[in-house]
């Protein structure tokens, strides 16, 4: 053994880990509103800052950005120090990083409902905001891969590699995107216009799934899955396989958002064909999680944390599979425009995203405060199963009004060659749906209500032993100077 | 796009699908220099390791499959200035579509070709064809009870703006219209004052209501009325179809009755557009819709007196 001094940094990892579930809360309580606000229109009650228009991209930005990133930031820095034996480079610039983000959180959720919006999805805060959140990514660049750097094993743990990818790719996608000229301190004009703009926006729309909703998980998954099963990764070489491949492929997607546009009908065949080839990369995380549980397959019986991984890693793989099949233009005629892709959306999110952080949040908290266990097993089990049947009714409401949209909108009478449905009656076919949608959504936030609880209590039985965790020496053919 | 820049596309696109095929082939099988697939070589964070165990084969041949099939696909769909060998295009798979649903269309509906909207009106059959079309077409701003709204005129009254007859009805419909009122304030306030604005709205109010007595308002406006406005809506106020110009003297407004909205209208005047529906319709689809429009105005009312009426 190679005797190592100090502690790791834990508070940012304690900070970040609270606000996930906070931010949790706060978005999905907006989802649910929102989805309310689409069967019972009324509820905007013509109040502008409560319209659906405004509350929507709040509700995206929140889960993605607020709690996706916050729980991103606690995995990453987590796994970084724990693989690296070593502390984080600098507690200020954790502290930097941790203030600067809900600074941008708090301007994103003031601004959105006050109608300040660059129009584009995902990428919506207005210029000085995005100043702000470029200042923080580059000051976490420098935190996470400095920290690698002073890293005291030779090899760098695959989890950082995907974490890696997934900082560089994000300051990138976001620096391009966001090009514009301001007017004035909310408003601003982007630097594309036309088509190209379109291009630019969907080339950073679904590389923002790509990197942050995908790549940056599965760095999750390369943690917490060996971490939690207590076995090892099923295939190095699978790992090195599917996440040069991921990285290489995913860039190509974007224009399948953009199928049956003016986009040149060349860059719409890229954008498919290179989505169908992106199957093979993405499954290859998903395996590689899945077949680490061999041999432990019993463990699901009485580990919750576990099974929220791995129905995430399910999730993960069912809607990495419906993703190519939607790019490819036959199908995207149909569902393009629909409720099918919402239903997508929720798979990925709620299914994968949601999942695997929730799980990794369960499963590092105790170890972060120096607890067995969290407060209680049974909650974690019941916020299991709240969330899973919520996410299949959510997703199983929306694939029966989006497929039944695409029907409607496209049937044609063969007698006298009109249109069969005018576009209200799709609606009205649809509406009974947005109830099965909302119930679907209340059931998924009442599981984090239940989350809320049994973190509030883990951290009150944690609250006298809060003193750093010594660093754990790296073993010793692995040490590094 | 230049040739130049196709190339660069097709030699990114290349050297990326290379890249995917050789990643596999060099990790298909273990180098002997590496771990054996039951090995755990390095530890990370006291008991994290991994396996080097086999790519599953069903995976590495899914690889492979989508990856020829994305090399076929776009040698034969195109990518940039290189059409591809299947010679497709959307824009010309979009016309060959329309031209064989046109072809398909004219032969269903030429039952109906040619014939003045009113008389088709009488055929249950085209008029449930005029409906779906109007649902799809014309619900979006007349409402899908034809109804209308601010801005938009209900069609199921007896005011017709632009002529009620079957031919103006189909001539606005094929052709579609452009309402002009311009914005009179300036033009007003020169003639009549500050006031002139609100005493030529109390006028044109009071031609709505005659069994009223005029206010001082109306009397002032009546004066700015007969120089101005008469060109179109006329002495009395009855309005002129030719041009648009709308009968003020009954109780429907385009724009709404309030003070607010006739304030705007002469300080900003209005421009109501109805688009022209045959280059999108065509001229058999056009009429199938008319006949529809027509069933749903009552049709009672001879055009009042005084009016000037198109045809």
């Amino acid at each position: 053994m190679v005797g190592v001094e100090g502690s790791y940094n834990d508070k940012v990892i304690r900070q970040f880990s609270v606000m996930t579930v906070v931010w949790g809360v706060v978005g999905m309580l907006v989802g649910v509103f929102i989805a309310a606000q689409l069967y019972w229109p009324a509820l905007n009650f013509d109040v502008p800052w409560l319209s659906y228009g405004r509350l929507r991209p709040l509700h995206t930005n929140a889960v993605i950005f607020a709690f996706g990133g916050c729980a991103l930031f606690a995995t990453s820095l987590y796994t970084v120090q724990r693989t690296c034996h070593v502390r984080l480079i600098s507690d200020k610039l954790a502290s930097f990083v941790f203030w600067g983000w809900q600074l941008v959180i708090v301007a994103a959720a003031v601004s959105l409902p006050l109608g300040y919006t660059q129009g584009k999805e995902y990428a919506e805060l207005e210029w000085p905001i995005d100043v702000l959140i470029t200042i923080v990514w580059v000051a976490y660049a420098v935190l996470f891969f400095g920290t690698i750097v002073k890293r005291k094993v030779k090899h760098i743990y695959v989890a950082n590699w995907f974490y890696g990818a997934y900082i560089i790719t994000i300051a990138l996608l976001h620096i391009v995107n966001n090009l514009a000229i301001p007017a004035g301190w909310m408003k601003s004009y982007s630097v594309y216009s036309g088509a190209v703009d379109a291009m630019v926006q969907w080339w950073y729309g679904h590389n923002a799934v790509g990197f942050f909703l995908t790549t940056a998980f599965l760095g999750m998954m390369y943690y917490f899955v060996p971490k939690q099963a207590g076995r090892p990764i099923y295939s190095y070489r699978l790992s090195i396989v599917h996440f040069w491949a991921l990285i290489a492929i995913y860039m190509w997607a974007g224009p399948h958002h953009l199928q049956y546009t003016a986009l040149p009908d060349w860059a719409q065949n890229l954008g498919m064909v290179f989505s169908l080839v992106l199957l093979a990369p993405s499954w290859g995380g998903a395996i590689n999680g899945i077949l680490t549980l061999s041999g432990v397959w019993y463990k699901l019986r009485t580990d919750p944390i576990l099974k929220f991984l791995v129905v995430s890693l399910s999730f993960y793989m069912m809607s990495t599979f419906e993703g190519p099949m939607m790019s490819i233009k036959t199908v995207n005629s149909l569902s393009h425009y629909t409720d099918w892709t919402i239903g997508h959306v929720h798979a990925g999110a709620l299914g994968w995203v949601a999942m695997i952080s929730i799980g990794s949040i369960y499963a590092m908290l105790p170890r972060l405060l120096r607890l067995p266990k969290m407060y209680s097993t049974k909650l974690i089990d019941t916020h299991f199963w709240l969330h899973t049947i919520g996410v299949v009714v959510y997703i199983a409401a929306m694939w029966i009004a989006g497929v039944t949209q695409g029907l409607m909108w496209r049937a044609t009478d063969p007698d006298t060659g009109t249109l069969v449905y005018s576009f209200v009656e799709a609606l009205n076919a649809t509406k009974p749906y947005y109830v099965f949608r909302l119930g679907g959504g209340l059931i998924v936030l009442s599981g984090m209500f239940v989350m809320a609880w049994n973190v509030f209590k883990t951290f009150r039985l944690a609250a006298a032993s809060t003193e750093p965790q010594p660093l754990l020496a790296p073993d010793a053919a692995d040490a590094r100077a | 796009m230049t040739s130049g820049w196709t190339w660069y596309v097709i030699a990114i696109v290349v050297i990326n699908l290379i890249g995917c095929v050789w990643l596999l082939r060099s990790n298909t099988r273990r180098n002997p220099s590496d771990p054996k697939p039951d090995e755990t070589s390095h530890v990370w964070d006291g008991d994290i390791t991994e396996y080097n165990k086999a790519l599953p084969r069903w995976w590495i041949n899914l690889f492979y499959i989508t990856i020829v099939f994305a090399v076929g696909y776009l040698v034969w769909f195109g990518v940039g200035t290189f059409r591809g060998y299947g010679h497709w295009s959307s824009e010309k798979e979009w016309a060959l579509d329309e031209a064989a649903e046109n072809a398909r269309l004219d032969d269903t509906l030429k039952l109906y070709a040619g014939k003045p909207i009113d008389e088709l009106a009488k055929n249950p059959q085209a008029v449930a064809i005029g409906r779906t079309i109007f649902l799809n077409r014309c619900a979006a701003c007349h409402g899908s009870t034809g109804r209308g709204a601010t801005g938009f005129p209900d069609l199921t009254d007896d005011i017709w703006h632009w002529g009620g007859t079957p031919h103006r009805i189909l001539e606005t419909i094929q052709e579609g219209r452009q309402a002009v009122m311009p914005a009179w304030a300036t033009t007003l306030t020169a003639q009549g004052g500050s006031t002139a604005v609100d005493d030529t709205i109390a006028y044109v109010l009071s031609l709505s209501k005659p069994a009223q007595p005029k206010d001082e308002a109306a009397e002032r406006g009546e004066k700015l009325f007969a120089t101005i406005c008469v060109a179109c809506h006329g002495p009395q106020g009855k309005g002129n179809q030719v041009v648009g110009a709308p009968d003020l003297t009954d109780s429907y407004w385009l724009y709404g009755s309030s003070r607010t909205s006739l304030r705007k209208t002469l300080n900003e005047g209005r421009q109501g557009v109805m688009p022209a529906w045959k280059p999108v319709l065509g001229d058999t689809r056009t009429r199938l819709v008319g006949a529809y429009v027509w069933t749903l105005s009552p049709h009672k009312d001879p055009p009042p007196a005084g009016a000037v009426v198109a045809e």
